[in-house]
């Protein structure tokens, strides 16, 4: 077990680690985030072990693991929500660090399971709030707001109500265009579809892929859900008890899994999914 | 952007500063003035009628007089006439040898004015009555027994005493006397010393302590028994004065002497009955003494009840008003500091708990020797008084706001301040309203005990009125300040919802 794990542990290092010599240029272009012996510890208790990860422009990235395994901290470890205990986050070439961080956050779109909506603000004011605070022309604002609400298949008269007037696959839908609103390079998804009943969550999930694809934006997901996972990613990381076991596609995964870990966590949700089939096949 | 909540920080703050503003001007105003003397007076009637007649006599001499009535206990005098926040008030040599120079020793009249010429004070000439413990009884009561002096009582050990609980505590008190005169009564018992009064008149009593002055001496009918062997020390009523009023008023020192040996008991205790006990204006008694005695004829400046009123009002928003806005200044940004650090959270916290455990009471009187008396420290304890319900509320309506919230508001790139004004703040508010109107409503009832320390607004009436034993009175300070606490409650309800429409209070539905 032991040795398998650190097989594991090792393949997941030559895949993700970018070769020394690599040049900014390349960097730039190829790495749109890189975390370097990143780990976090609550209490004495590691959250996430020193654990490196690199995400490719343009693709989409998915977290997966049983509950608490460190999905999640990960996620605030790059948005800048938790400060690391050790390591770095590079993001588009860049360390981060409390100068830089608030303007990187602006080009990272964040949306979590609740949504995470304010609800003091109607719905308009929260898509718009930071193009507001970052004093953007007001036409351009309108001309966004719409071209979301199109993108997200919600409609213009929503906009005006308070979130709690929504219901949930709408709040989502509305976290996910203030997410956009400033049209950032990254977006990083917390079970996005975590809190929503199945028919809504499927409709989503398509609606989700569909507009990944059309914006070719660099995305990080998390979920528990293997068979979203499979829907989503270019490339699965999957977690237990804050190390990444194995990261790569799920063909991959199920092909040549690091440990019986990776085979058991499949195999667990595998049967009533056929879209897993689809993409096992 | 819903622009209500974006302005909530800004306008209402613009908004009470220049309130504070307006109103520490207001005051100031009223409380300067060069050539002005202030007569100050104890919260009691007699005390307020010599004080009405220093007030007159010094206006009659050409100064700016005011009268600052019944400002509290001998301490509270003492420490504004020490300050200089009055120039002159009535006192007792009695009160003066027990209680303020306590531990020294004084011998005589000229040691005393040594005494208090060590602290930059003159004692005037005293006025003609000893206003002193004595025994009463019914005069009846006395002839019928053949009682004249205090040692008669020896003879009569089954007599029924009801002393006032002072008194009776007191080592100088009965105690003291018993021991002195070797009384044997065993029937003492310790009561309200109003209903030591109906106990004479009822028969249930045959004596009680009483002073010499007091009203009811005439109104039951009674008689003091002479102190035959000088156990009682004598509280000769003088006019207690700053040295340097000599300088910058003489004429109004010259004034003050005329009243020199012109009050006896009897007359003391008729005045204090006409105001007591038929309700007369204790300046009306001053101003009719002066003009039977000696020939002043006083302009009395007659004072509405609507005039009155409007003046306790003004007094009370003032005194609510700049506390409660200073609070709010203070408390909320306090609030916000607790939140953001646990150690500061704590030190915060616990330091406005120890604040509001203070009795309102003592914090008035504490802020006596480093602010004098009157308005600003009123303002002072009140607005300390203030503190605890808004940092808390404000401490723990940023502290409920879901973590969700707060980190969709990081994650945006918003800096710490917009965070704080454009999502907590707003989400907060509900909490932070609920801990001023709290405050608020606490305020306007505390704000009643700053008449206590000559800080004026419905505690005036009600303290009079207490005084008097005049119910009318107390409700004329007690109602206002009733209605204006619903009023202000009533009004942080409308405000509550005109700014938290209820759908955009639902945190639960982010
Ligand atoms: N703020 C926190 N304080 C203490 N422990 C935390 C905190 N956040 C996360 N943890 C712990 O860290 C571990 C990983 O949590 P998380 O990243 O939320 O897991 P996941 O998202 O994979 O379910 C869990 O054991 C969790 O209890
Ligand atoms: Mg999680």
């Amino acid at each position: 077990m032991v040795a398998l794990a650190s097989i594991g542990d090792g393949l997941s290092r030559c895949l993700t680690t970018p070769p020394v010599e690599a040049t900014a240029a390349f960097q730039q272009n190829a790495a749109m985030l890189h975390l370097r012996d990143i780990s976090k510890s609550y209490d004495g208790q590691p959250a996430l072990s020193p654990t490196d990860l690199h995400i490719a422009s343009g693709s989409t990235t998915v977290l997966i693991g049983p509950s608490g395994c460190g999905k999640s901290t990960l996620l605030r470890l790059i948005v800048g929500l938790v400060r690391p205990d050790s390591g770095t986050v590079t993001f588009r070439g860049e360390p981060m660090s409390a100068q830089n961080i608030l303007l990187a956050r602006q080009r990272m779109g964040y949306v979590i399971q609740e949504g995470g909506l304010f609800p003091h603000m109607r719905v308009r004011d929260n898509v718009i709030l930071m193009a507001r605070y970052l004093r953007r022309d007001t036409g351009w604002i309108e001309a966004r707001l719409e071209e979301l609400t199109d993108l997200v298949h919600l409609s213009m008269h929503l906009m005006d109500r308070y979130p709690s007037e929504l219901s949930g696959g709408q709040r989502q839908r509305v976290s996910l265009m203030r997410a956009l609103m400033l049209d950032p390079e990254l977006l990083l998804l917390d079970e996005p579809l975590g809190a929503l009943d199945p028919m809504i969550r499927y409709q989503l999930q398509q609606e989700l892929r569909a507009i990944f694809a059309g914006l070719g934006k660099t995305v990080v997901m998390v979920t528990h859900d293997i068979a979203e996972a499979a829907f989503f990613a270019d490339k699965l990381v999957l977690l237990r008890s804050g190390r990444i076991v194995q990261q790569g596609s799920i063909a991959e995964l199920a092909r040549s899994p690091a440990d019986s870990f990776v085979t058991e966590f499949i195999n667990a949700q595998r049967g009533p999914f056929e879209a897993l089939g689809e993409v096992l096949a | 952007m819903n622009s209500a909540h974006l302005a909530w920080p800004c306008r209402p703050g613009h908004a009470v500063v220049a309130v504070v503003l307006v109103l520490v001007s207001f005051c100031q105003g009223v409380a300067s003035g060069a050539e002005q003397v202030s007569i100050g007076s104890k919260s009691f009637t007699e005390s307020v009628v010599l004080g009405e007649m220093l007030h007159l006599l010094a206006a009659d001499a050409g100064a700016q007089a005011d009268h600052l009535r019944q400002m509290g206990g001998t301490r509270i005098l003492w420490e504004a006439l020490l300050s200089g926040e009055i120039d002159a008030y009535p006192e007792y040599t009695g009160t003066l040898i027990q209680e303020i120079l306590k531990g020294q020793v004084v011998d005589g009249k000229d040691e005393l004015r040594e005494a208090l010429a060590v602290h930059g004070l003159r004692m005037g000439p005293e006025l003609g009555f000893n206003n002193s413990y004595a025994i009463g009884m019914r005069r009846e009561r006395a002839a019928q027994l053949g009682l004249r002096d205090i040692s008669d009582l020896r003879e009569l050990p089954d007599l029924a005493l009801g002393f006032g609980n002072e008194f009776l505590d007191r080592a100088d008190g009965w105690r003291g006397l018993q021991q002195h005169y070797s009384l044997p009564q065993a029937d003492v018992r310790g009561m309200d010393h109003d209903l030591a009064y109906r106990g004479l008149a009822s028969g249930a009593l045959d004596a009680t302590d009483l002073y010499t002055t007091d009203a009811e001496i005439a109104f039951y009918g009674l008689v003091a028994l002479a102190d035959d062997r000088d156990y009682f020390p004598t509280y000769q009523a003088v006019i207690l004065y700053r040295a340097d009023l000599q300088d910058r008023s003489p004429e109004v020192v010259t004034a003050f002497s005329r009243l020199a040996g012109r009050i006896d008991a009897a007359a003391m205790s008729a005045m204090n009955a006409r105001v007591k006990l038929e309700g007369v204006a204790e300046s009306r008694v001053a101003a009719d003494f002066l003009a039977a005695e000696l020939d002043v004829q006083a302009q009395l400046v007659g004072r509405s009840a609507w005039a009155g009123f409007w003046r306790n009002t003004r007094e009370h928003l003032a005194l609510v008003g700049i506390s409660l806005s200073a609070a709010i200044l203070f408390a909320v940004p306090l609030g916000v500091a607790a939140s953001r650090s646990q150690a500061a959270g704590r030190l915060i916290l616990s330091v406005a708990g120890i604040l509001q455990t203070i009795p309102s009471l003592a914090l008035f009187v504490f802020m006596i020797p480093l602010l004098g008396i009157g308005g600003p420290p009123a303002i002072a304890a009140l607005f300390l008084y203030s503190l605890l319900p808004i940092v808390q509320n404000t401490h723990a309506g940023l502290e409920d706001i879901p973590s969700p919230i707060v980190e969709s508001a990081a994650a945006l790139g918003l800096p710490g301040r917009a965070r704080l004004r454009l999502v907590e703040l707003p989400l907060a508010t509900r909490s932070i309203l609920a801990g001023i109107k709290t405050s608020a409503v606490i305020n306007v009832g505390t704000a009643t005990l700053a008449a206590l320390i000559g800080a004026g607004g419905y505690g005036q009436p009600i303290l009079t009125g207490i005084r008097l034993a005049d119910t009318g009175l107390i409700l004329q300070g007690a109602v206002p300040a009733a209605a204006l606490a619903l009023i202000v409650q009533g009004g942080f309800g409308v405000i509550e919802r005109r700014l938290l429409p209820a759908a955009a209070m639902d945190t639960k539905a982010g």
